[in-house]
């Protein structure tokens, strides 16, 4: 180690912390200006009094700058293209470049929203046929591809649900969702001014029935359930589960985010659901951008499709394209239409898959699931020992038990060996939860290469915790002083005093 | 391992009261800040608030955690300790002294009997670990 | 299969060690009523090639506004974006990444969030931002419902001179009767503080405004302001940040939270989407905040670092008591303002927004002196203005359509009670020639 620090020179560029872009530059770098004014200037006077007295501090950096800043924050970061990202739930699959450069098209990125719809027919036809594949695939005839992500497609639905019960002559008061259930859940129901009630999972891991009957009443707007369910498991009572939801006059809501198991194999639509979202930036290969943005269309049962947001893209009898608003719409939930960019991408999928090729990514993501299950459950107890779907869910319990290695640790640990964390600590009904989504579009090596990882990190927690308490050690930083950053808030630069 | 001093109660919620004549001075436990890990917020009533045995009088957050605190006993708050907004992590480092939380004044003081002694905390934490 | 690199007997090894004879005994869970027993009925796949050759034709079967000499605005704005924000967005690294939950392998992600939260305090003047919301319209409605949450008051009043498509998505939102929301009515292009006063009492939470607001024209800022504060309401501006070179930030008129559409800054137009929601607050509602936000700490080496933090405000810790239920926001459309911000420079932005205003004051006073537009209102305006034609709106921009131009957004189409007005919007990338070009061709009509 030692050895290595003489041979570095201490000016040598680094994947370390850099400084922020407002401490790079001089004052006087400049990276782009525009042409002379070709019109009078406008004077302050105009702006009613408002003009500006004080610029904002800006980064004062030239193109260079830029380039080196942004490149060298890259190389801190870690993306499917760096290696497997087995995050459960997230459906890390590799993003395709030609989607890239279709939703770059002038044709596309140039159209401004309120275009005569003459002029964006493409577009148009593009949604309408992106809809009609994600209802074919959902088996839900109605669509709306407006909602941003798949939090904000619950929302929608939510809506939607709470129009048709008032239409019907009742609100109704509560929401029913299943301990296992991700957090955007409850928290969209309480936005929608329901109130939650949770119930508890059964030992196979699925809806617990008589917890489920013990809940429903008229006063139940909707049951919200994520099948297959954030275990990996698909509910084998979910025909009788949207059954008894639609006994008490409610409806059955599917969180699509595990759709990438069951595409071509089985549809939420024939399952009983009322409505789905998909989110296109798990399941349709569009890229997570950081953190977005996604989409999470939502398709609904044909007794809804008159609540969804609008406009609604169509189809005309003429075969041209244009855009209506259902009959009684629950209004919008954004501005124009969607994500547009992100719906380009998602339809470049479909079109290269068609609807073989998503039967086969789907049962590939379940195979490379089940195989590193198999690899894996010696090494971590695996509580619901079941075949999975296309995620499973392993126990760091033990592991903190014996050795005081928590699944934290392991994670991390994972840093080292080249390898994002798969997703940890959820669902919350497991022990030290370790949740791995390998998705389809990792090979047989890699898939071994990763079980080798874990393999050889649980016996690292044998020998050597420490190694695991104190990992990662090749990381750009390494582990953050996380409390610090509740405590003594640093949410922004600011410049000076004086500048 | 863990240490629950013998002159305190407990309530199932793991917080702990200490009788001081009419009022009861209300913390949580060394289990449950262990449990929470480091704790980073606290949200704490005001000084003449109301609160009610068994209902919620505040919130305690480690980072990635929220945790609701739970009212051993009715009463009125008398005091409130406002160190905690800049150091909470008191409550990590000394649970029964610098990190109790609030003072009430007890309205029903057969609330208090209904409280677990050390010893019956301590046999109700080593069942729920 | 596409993308998928097993092989078939790559598939072998993994089905023989799985123990299943077949990929369908592992959809044996799957009961067979809900199986789909077909193919799915959607076109067979194709190769790369045909995927471009069918979306180049979608593409080709548009006509886009920047193929156009546009004056369209309304909220999604043609302004120029540097070849640099583009090359960086296509990092795989930036792109590829999910959201930054593992900081030590995402400090590219974090670090620019941090400095994009840096750079709209900057623009806004408040003391904190978020990581970024999905739109101007969802942020804004984000806003009513802090509000409401730090007042613990749940009545809204919004400007009706914000763009109509944000109150509908408000009034969509509050249909949950989380909150009730009141419009206070237009007076000459702009928001009267005395019809406001009237509709502003002690339930109020927020007073909700944009400046400048959808018909281009600048709000009285200070007096709303006032009004609000008099009641102890919260204080809502909206802003375009591609002028906030040139406009004071809200901050200077008392606003306590300031949101906006963040497309101006560097993300393509798009038909609408990705767009941008920025969200920023004064320090005092920090824990009320919606959304992701990064701050800096230190790593265990001791050096500065980058993390999501005051995550108990989110939905997947607090769950049902959470600040909103937004997880997925808009970072890569965060990183392609923070790389404008930077190409820009403050000297940038102020140039771009004089720029825009100069072509927008240039092009209203020929319009108006051809004789066939009328002013409809005095108040001053910024890049944007609504003037009323005097003949059929529809045929107008048809026939210019014709001949190469988007003229403006016809006002009758979003709103019925603006019927024969045309909004237009100029950018720093109109020119003089296009300008004069134009009004001849309106002339010639």
């Amino acid at each position: 180690m030692s050895a290595d620090v003489t041979k570095t020179p201490s000016s040598a560029p680094t994947r370390g912390p850099r400084e922020l872009i407002f401490e790079t530059g001089s004052p006087a770098a400049r990276c782009f200006e525009l042409p002379p004014l070709d019109v009078p200037e406008v004077g302050a006077e105009a702006l009613a009094g408002q003009a500006r007295t004080s610029a904002p501090a800006l980064p004062h950096v030239t193109e260079v700058e830029i380039a080196r800043h942004y490149h060298h924050l890259a190389t801190m970061n870690f993306g499917v293209d760096s290696g497997p990202y087995p995050l459960g739930s997230c459906t890390m699959k590799y993003n395709p470049r030609v989607n890239e450069d279709a939703c770059r098209l002038e044709g596309f990125a140039g159209l401004h929203p309120y275009q005569p719809l003459s002029t964006a027919q493409g577009a148009l036809e593009l949604m309408v046929s992106l809809a009609d594949a994600l209802a074919e695939v959902s088996g839900l005839p109605a669509v709306t591809l407006q909602p941003a992500a798949g939090a904000h497609g619950e929302l929608t639905a939510l809506l939607t649900f709470r129009a048709y019960h008032v239409a019907n002559g009742d609100a109704r008061k509560r929401v029913v969702i299943p301990d296992s259930a991700h957090g955007t859940n409850p928290a969209t129901v309480s936005m929608c001014g329901y109130d939650v009630v949770t119930i508890p999972s059964n030992e196979r891991g699925g809806v617990d029935m008589d917890a489920l009957r013990a809940a429903l009443d008229t006063d139940v707007a909707a049951f919200m359930l994520t099948n297959p369910n954030t275990l990996g498991l698909f509910d084998e009572n979910i025909a009788e589960i949207t059954e008894m939801v639609h006994a008490v006059g409610a409806l059955a809501y599917c969180d699509g985010a595990n759709m990438n198991a069951i595409m071509g194999k089985a549809r939420p639509g024939d399952m009983g659901f009322d409505a789905l979202h998909i989110n296109l930036h798990k399941t349709f290969s569009t890229p997570h951008g950081g953190g977005g943005p996604g989409a999470g269309p939502v398709c609904v049962t044909g007794a809804l499709a008159k609540f969804l947001p609008g406009p609604l893209p169509v189809r005309l009898g003429d075969g041209s394209f244009s855009l209506v608003w259902p009959e009684r719409s629950i209004g919008r939930v954004r501005s124009s239409f969607g994500n547009f960019g992100v719906l380009v991408r998602a339809y470049a999928y479909v079109l290269a898959l068609g609807g073989d090729g998503l039967r086969a990514a789907s049962e590939q993501a379940v195979l490379s699931a089940n195989y590193l299950k198999e690899r894996l459950k010696g090494a971590y107890p695996l509580p619901y020992d079941r075949t999975c779907m296309h995620e499973f869910v392993l126990s760091g319990g033990k592991l903190r038990k014996e050795h005081g290695v928590h699944t934290l640790d392991v994670a991390k640990r994972l840093l080292d060996y080249g390898f994002h964390p798969p997703t940890i600590y959820f669902p919350q009904i497991v022990d030290e939860a370790i949740m791995i989504e390998p998705t389809e579009t990792e090979g047989l090596a890699d898939l071994d290469r990763f079980a080798d990882a874990m393999i050889a990190i649980a016996a690292e927690a044998v020998s050597d915790p420490d190694l695991l308490h104190g990992a990662p050690y090749t990381t750009p930083v390494r582990r953050l002083d996380e409390a610090r950053a509740v405590k003594q808030p640093d949410l922004r630069w600011r410049p000076a005093a004086g500048e | 391992m863990t240490v629950y001093p013998a002159d305190l109660k407990y309530d199932k919620e793991h917080e702990w009261v200490r009788v001081e004549g009419d009022a009861a001075v209300v913390g949580i436990s060394d289990f449950a800040q262990d449990q929470l890990g480091e704790v980073v917020y606290v949200d704490l009533p005001s000084v003449g608030d109301e609160v009610v045995a068994g209902e919620t009088f505040g919130e305690i957050e480690s980072v990635k955690s929220v945790s609701e605190l739970y009212a051993p006993v009715s009463g009125t708050i008398l005091e409130v300790n406002d160190d905690l907004g800049s150091t909470p992590e008191t409550i990590n480092s000394d649970p029964y002294a610098g990190g109790w939380m609030i003072k009430v004044s007890v309205a029903d003081p057969s609330q208090l009997d209904a409280l677990m002694s050390a010893e019956d905390y301590e046999s109700f934490v080593a069942n729920e670990a | 299969m596409r993308f998928s690199p097993a092989s078939c007997d790559d598939r072998a090894t993994m089905l023989a060690a799985v123990g299943a004879s077949s990929i369908d005994d592992l959809f044996a869970a799957i009961p067979e009523p809900v199986r789909l027993g077909r193919p799915l009925d959607l076109p067979d796949g194709v190769g790369e090639l045909e995927v471009v050759r069918t979306l180049r034709g979608l593409a080709g079967r548009t006509t886009p506004a920047t193929s156009l000499v546009s004056f369209a605005g309304a909220g999604c704005y043609d302004h120029y974006v540097p070849s640099i924000v583009d090359h960086i967005l296509r990092r795989p690294e930036f792109f590829t990444a999910y959201t930054p939950y593992q900081p030590e392998v995402s400090q590219g992600t974090l670090q620019n969030i941090y400095e994009f939260q840096s750079m709209i305090c900057e623009l806004t003047g408040m003391d904190v931002a978020n990581a970024s919301m999905y739109d101007g319209a969802t942020a804004f409605v984000e806003a009513a419902l802090m509000a409401a949450r730090v007042t613990k008051r749940s009545h809204v009043v919004v400007a009706g001179s914000v763009h109509p498509e944000w109150r509908v998505v408000l009034d969509t939102y509050a249909s949950s009767g989380a909150i009730t929301v009141a419009t206070c009515p237009v007076t000459d292009g702009v928001t009267a503080a005395a019809s406001l006063a009237s509709m502003v009492d002690a339930q109020t939470a927020a007073v909700l405004v944009a400046s400048p607001n959808f018909l281009g024209h600048i709000e009285d800022l200070a007096a709303i302001g006032d009004v609000a504060h008099a009641a102890g309401a919260l204080f809502v501006a909206a802003v375009n940040p591609a002028l906030s070179g040139v406009l004071e930030p809200p901050s200077v008129f008392g606003a306590d939270i300031v949101v906006g559409e963040g497309q101006p800054l560097g993300s393509s137009m798009s038909f609408g989407g990705p767009g941008l929601g920025f969200f920023a607050c004064k320090d005092a509602y920090l824990r009320q905040l919606p959304g992701r936000v990064v701050g800096r700490t230190l790593d265990v080496d001791g050096r500065g670092a980058f993390v999501l933090t005051m995550q108990t405000r989110e939905q997947h810790i607090r769950r049902e008591r959470a600040t909103s239920n937004i997880c997925s926001n808009h970072a890569l459309n965060a990183l392609a303002a923070a790389v404008y911000l930077s190409a820009v420079g403050a000297e940038g932005l102020a140039e771009v927004g004089r720029s825009s205003i100069a072509k927008a004051h240039y092009l209203h006073d020929a319009l108006v002196a051809s004789g066939l537009f009328e002013e409809v209102w005095k108040a001053p305006y910024a890049h944007e203005f609504a003037l009323r034609y005097t003949g059929d709106v529809q045929d107008m921009q048809d026939a210019l359509l014709e001949r190469g131009y988007l003229a403006g957004v016809d006002l009758g189409l979003v709103d019925p009670g603006l019927d024969g007005l045309v909004l237009f919007a100029c950018t720093e990338k109109r020119t003089r020639d296009e300008i004069d070009s134009f009004v001849r061709e309106v002339v010639s009509l």
